[in-house]
């Protein structure tokens, strides 16, 4: 199949790739990429585990193809904070337990981090009305609520301006 | 004097230590199936069939054999050639591979292709022409037994009908004679749904054939690698020592990745053939039709009641809906899993029961779903009943509970089906929930809401069940007993690496068994690295699922530990130049008995095994144990929901639920509660909206995510926990399972919550999930509605 070229930033760096027009963005991320946080859980747009920012917004990267990035913004899981400096949502996901099997987390922190930025002072309804269209099989949401709320008030109490990780592609 | 280790802080039992696995799985490099590429890998995907039983009249795979990149076109009768177009099944039938002669139900493999990528197999699958003669079709099991029902499995020599098998246990004489000396029989009918555990991640497998050294190196998502093993070994006829599966790190399993799937077979069998790394990820539609369902029994039982409210005895019958193949994940020797331990939480003195399994135009399964092999049925039906024998009684629901609840002096106690229950404090648990909810209080306020013409409910669900199979003398799969293993190493510094047979698939065993170890060794819980899932370089164990990695694994972890124990207090003497029976033992640290000041610590002692062991000792610190548990241990659990029923529109709200688990010694208190909050979920959402149903044609209603509902964050309610310790008084430190109770305990109360919300309709029964239309059908016709296949439509 004929190739394409695109411009897209992928976790702040500028990359130019040939693609056939077909690739989802989800695999483009994965494969081309080897940004293998981003999961793939259902395809029908409906688990969110494949959940990734585009210009901000959360996008289901299995729904999306990857030339409809072309010169936008890509943010993955790799992108919000490294081991050594871990974004705030990181921390509240370790310190409130929202994590079990970690297939959901990535697609569920990115859902987190738009919700954040756009209300950096969330109640829990807010939380769980912003997450509904993530699942998670294995913690019951309560964990993952408190945990979006731990890193929301972190992140007020130290004043908001958080860069992300980015960067890192392996 | 040495300052005396705090558990606590090195994270030892009892500690909520932080997860080992965030580390990976929060910035992104977790490594589940779909990460691994190895050089020159292919992609493999499968062909289903899209019609529910038809005989197939051929298959053309010459157009996809043209497509440019396709490496492979795998049909039945190839794997026939190989022996390998069916396979055994744990309970002893068999399962299609590849189709040969028909499909049996939507969704069956047909063939695979292999590619470069998957898009190109997927396009090789497009190419594929099968031509079908359409057969009827068979949904529910009172049709597979009707006169002139079609023969689903004829491929069978000496099956004559559509009968899979037959049991009973229990002592039907004696239980005849309690129901004679009953004041009152209450009865109930009921359908548990067909379900899907449904992990967010499917199933997938990497098969790594070398033709060189004739090595298989399987990387797949099983819950059981070293039952894989074996079973490959045994299927595909390969020498089981050149054999390697590796269970990476699993997006969820619940039961539904305990099975052997046709795809690991296929790409198994592919790598075989092309002499190449394949890859099999499966898509969610072929995961929710084809792979191993789990419940979809119909129950009819009774109870015989005397006026005071005392059970006299019990007698229930199951038909079960078992799929094409009678591919039940049980011990050998049950045949409806540990369905019989139900109603074992209440001390009544008969008990008999019968089950019959059919074969069905649907997907073969039965696993045991977030439970310990049928024991979700078993509670759910169990609580039901008791709800409805209540309301006959015309007695309170939590009385009637407490007056026939095992009573804490009658520990052991024998269940009329033959189960010894180990201990529990169950009316403790009962009112820690019941103070909790405020339920006097709460029964006041659902008669004013009446009044108002709003509709309050309650339910509640008291449950013990059966977790940790073995022991061996009762529980093996296909011959295997059932204990778990463990193996230990202490490095000469001091550090170590545990090694065990288990594998988690998110329940957090690489953190909590270093725990363990840490509890009985005093090495920080930091100082110990757990591996696991890779049969080559672990123990033999039967796997994670029903609740038995702490019950078994766990309890293996301890023992091997005190094996370390009993060689460093050796080493200890030796250091400290006194004989062993001087030495005295406190958390991390031998001393001199007398001399507290005189001591060395593990780590000394770690380093004196490589280093300055005593004449004669053999050197080096490591050991392994196996553990057959002597009984199951037998968690105990109240839960109660207070619900709101819409009676306009039959929707209900979660007003509260409050969960007490009485689950023995805690290990990793942050761990359990996620574990019963997780568990809690899955029952909220059985309960409300996840369902797999057929309609008359075999199609599977629940084929993806857009018609299997599963509840989102904003769904699924809030929960209150509250614990109660009782200790297993076998298991070495006392932990019993945790896993899966609240999934197990937890539908019943939020079904039986609905149902008290009608309780003045007269109306039975209405069948799991509670869509707003059934339970707005109930209350408009004060009639019970059942959820039996096929659905019905409107035209229908």
């Amino acid at each position: 199949m004929e190739e394409r070229r695109i411009n897209v930033v992928v976790n702040g760096e500028p990359v130019s790739v040939d693609v056939e027009p077909r690739i989802l963005l989800a695999h483009f991320l994965r494969e081309i990429m080897g940004l293998t946080g981003t999961h793939i859980g259902c395809d029908t747009t409906n688990c969110g585990v494949c959940t990734v920012l585009v210009d901000g917004l959360p996008m289901k990267s299995c729904t999306m193809f990857a030339v409809m990035t072309d010169g936008h913004e890509v943010t993955t899981v790799e992108g919000l904070g490294m081991p050594s400096e871990l974004h705030p949502i990181q921390q509240g996901f370790r310190e409130e337990h929202g994590l079990q099997c970690g297939f959901c987390t990535p697609g569920m922190m990115l859902a987190s981090k738009a919700i954040l930025d756009e209300n950096p002072n969330p109640t829990e309804e807010d939380v769980r009305w912003g997450l509904a269209g993530n699942l998670c099989r294995c913690t019951g949401y309560q964990n993952i609520v408190k945990a979006v709320l731990w890193a929301a008030e972190k992140m007020r109490s130290e004043g908001g301006a958080y860069v992300l990780g980015g960067r890192s592609r392996r | 004097m040495a300052q005396a280790l705090d558990e606590i802080k090195i994270g030892g039992l009892g500690a909520s230590r932080k997860r080992v696995e965030d580390d990976r799985f929060l910035v992104g490099k977790g490594n589940y199936i779909d990460d691994f590429k190895l050089p020159g890998m292919l992609h493999m995907e499968i062909l289903r069939s899209p019609l529910a039983h038809a005989r197939i009249k051929s298959i053309d795979t010459s157009k996809a054999w043209q497509i440019p990149g396709v490496h492979m076109v795998l049909t039945g009768d190839m794997a026939a050639q190989h022996n390998l177009a069916w396979m055994p099944t744990i309970s002893y039938d068999t399962q299609p591979v590849l189709a040969t002669d028909k499909v049996r139900f939507q969704g069956q493999e047909i063939a695979c292709v292999v590619a470069d990528d998957p898009y190109i197999a997927k396009d090789g699958c497009e190419a594929i022409v099968v031509e079908y003669e359409p057969l009827p079709v068979i949904v529910n099991p009172y049709q597979a037994v009707a006169e002139g029902a079609p023969i689903i499995r004829d491929d069978k020599e000496g099956q004559t009908d559509n009968i899979c098998y037959r049991w009973e246990v229990g002592d039907r004489e004696g239980t005849e004679r309690a129901f004679a000396q009953a004041d009152l029989v209450s009865k109930i009918e009921l359908h548990y749904p067909r379900s899907h555990p449904s992990p967010i991640e499917c199933c997938g497998s990497i098969a790594d054939y070398n033709a060189a050294t004739t090595k298989l190196t399987v990387y797949m998502t099983t819950q059981a690698p070293h039952i894989i093993r074996a079973a490959v070994a045994i299927v595909a006829e390969l020498p089981e020592h050149m054999i390697r599966v590796i269970s990476p790190d699993i997006g969820g399993g619940f039961g539904n990745k305990v099975p052997v799937y046709p795809g690991y077979v296929c790409s198994i069998l592919c790598s075989i053939l092309l002499a190449r790394p394949v890859k099999w990820i499966e898509d969610k539609t072929g995961n929710l039709i084809s792979t191993h369902y789990a419940r979809d029994i119909y129950y009819k039982g009774e109870l015989a009641l005397r006026k005071d409210g005392k059970i006299l005895g019990v007698r229930f019958h199951c038909d079960t809906d078992n799929g094409m193949s009678f591919s039940d994940a049980q011990p050998t020797k049950f045949k409806i899993g540990l369905i019989h331990s139900a109603f074992a939480a209440y001390g009544i003195p008969f008990g008999y029961m019968t089950a019959q399994g059919h074969y069905t135009n649907k997907a073969p399964g039965g696993v045991a779903y977030r439970c310990s092999f049928r024991v979700t049925e078993a509670m759910f039906f169990q609580e039901r009943q008791i709800h409805a024998a209540a309301d006959d009684l015309g007695m309170d629901q939590a009385e009637f509970r407490r007056v026939n609840l095992v009573k804490d002096d009658q520990f052991p106690f024998r269940t009329p089906y033959g189960f010894l229950l180990d201990s529990g404090q169950y009316e403790k648990c009962l009112d820690v929930a019941l103070n909790a909810i405020g339920y006097k209080e709460f029964l006041r306020e659902k008669e004013e809401a009446r009044a108002q013409g709003r509709r309050l409910g309650i339910g509640i669900s008291t449950m013990t069940e059966p977790l940790g199979a073995g022991n061996s003398r009762e529980y093996d799969i296909l011959g295997i007993k059932m204990f778990d293993s463990a193996e230990l190493r202490v490095h000469p510094s001091g550090k170590a690496i545990l090694k065990i047979g288990s594998k988690t698939q998110g329940q957090g065993h690489e953190t909590t068994f270093a725990q363990i170890v840490t509890h009985e060794l005093g090495i920080p819980a930091a100082d110990i690295l757990v591996q696991h899932g890779d049969t080559d370089n672990t123990p033999f164990g039967m796997g994670t699922y029903a609740s038995r990695s702490t019950p078994t694994a766990g309890a293996a972890t301890s023992m091997v530990a005190r094996k370390i124990r009993a060689k460093a207090r050796k080493l200890a003497a030796h250091l400290l130049e006194v004989s062993d029976e001087d030495v005295e033992w406190e958390l991390g640290r031998f001393y001199v008995r007398g001399a507290p000041n005189r001591g060395v610590t593990i780590q000394e002692c770690a380093m004196a095994a490589y280093g300055n062991m005593p004449d004669g000792m053999e050197p080096g610190l490591e050991n392994n144990a196996y553990y057959d548990p002597p009984n199951m241990t037998w968690p105990f659990a109240a839960y109660i929901v207070t619900v709101e029923v819409d009676p306009e529109t039959g929707v209900w709200d979660v007003l509260r639920m409050v969960a007490v688990d009485d689950c023995g010694v805690r290990i990793n208190p942050m761990i359990v509660e996620g574990q019963i909050m997780g568990g809690m979920a899955e029952a909220f959402a059985m309960a409300n909206m996840q369902f797999i149903t057929y309609d008359a044609e075999g199609n599977c209603v629940g084929s993806n995510y857009m018609d299997y509902l599963l509840p989102t964050a904003w769904e699924t309610p809030g929960f209150e926990l509250h614990e109660v310790v009782t200790p297993s008084p076998h298991h070495p430190i006392g932990a019993k399972g945790i896993g899966e109770c609240a999934c197990v305990g937890g539908p019943a109360a939020f079904v039986n919550a609905v149902h008290n919300a009608l309780d003045d309709l007269r109306i039975r029964n209405i069948d799991m999930p509670l869509l707003p239309h059934r339970v707005w059908e109930a209350m408009k016709y004060k009639r019970d509605v059942s959820g039996m296949p096929p659905l019905k439509t409107e035209a229908g």
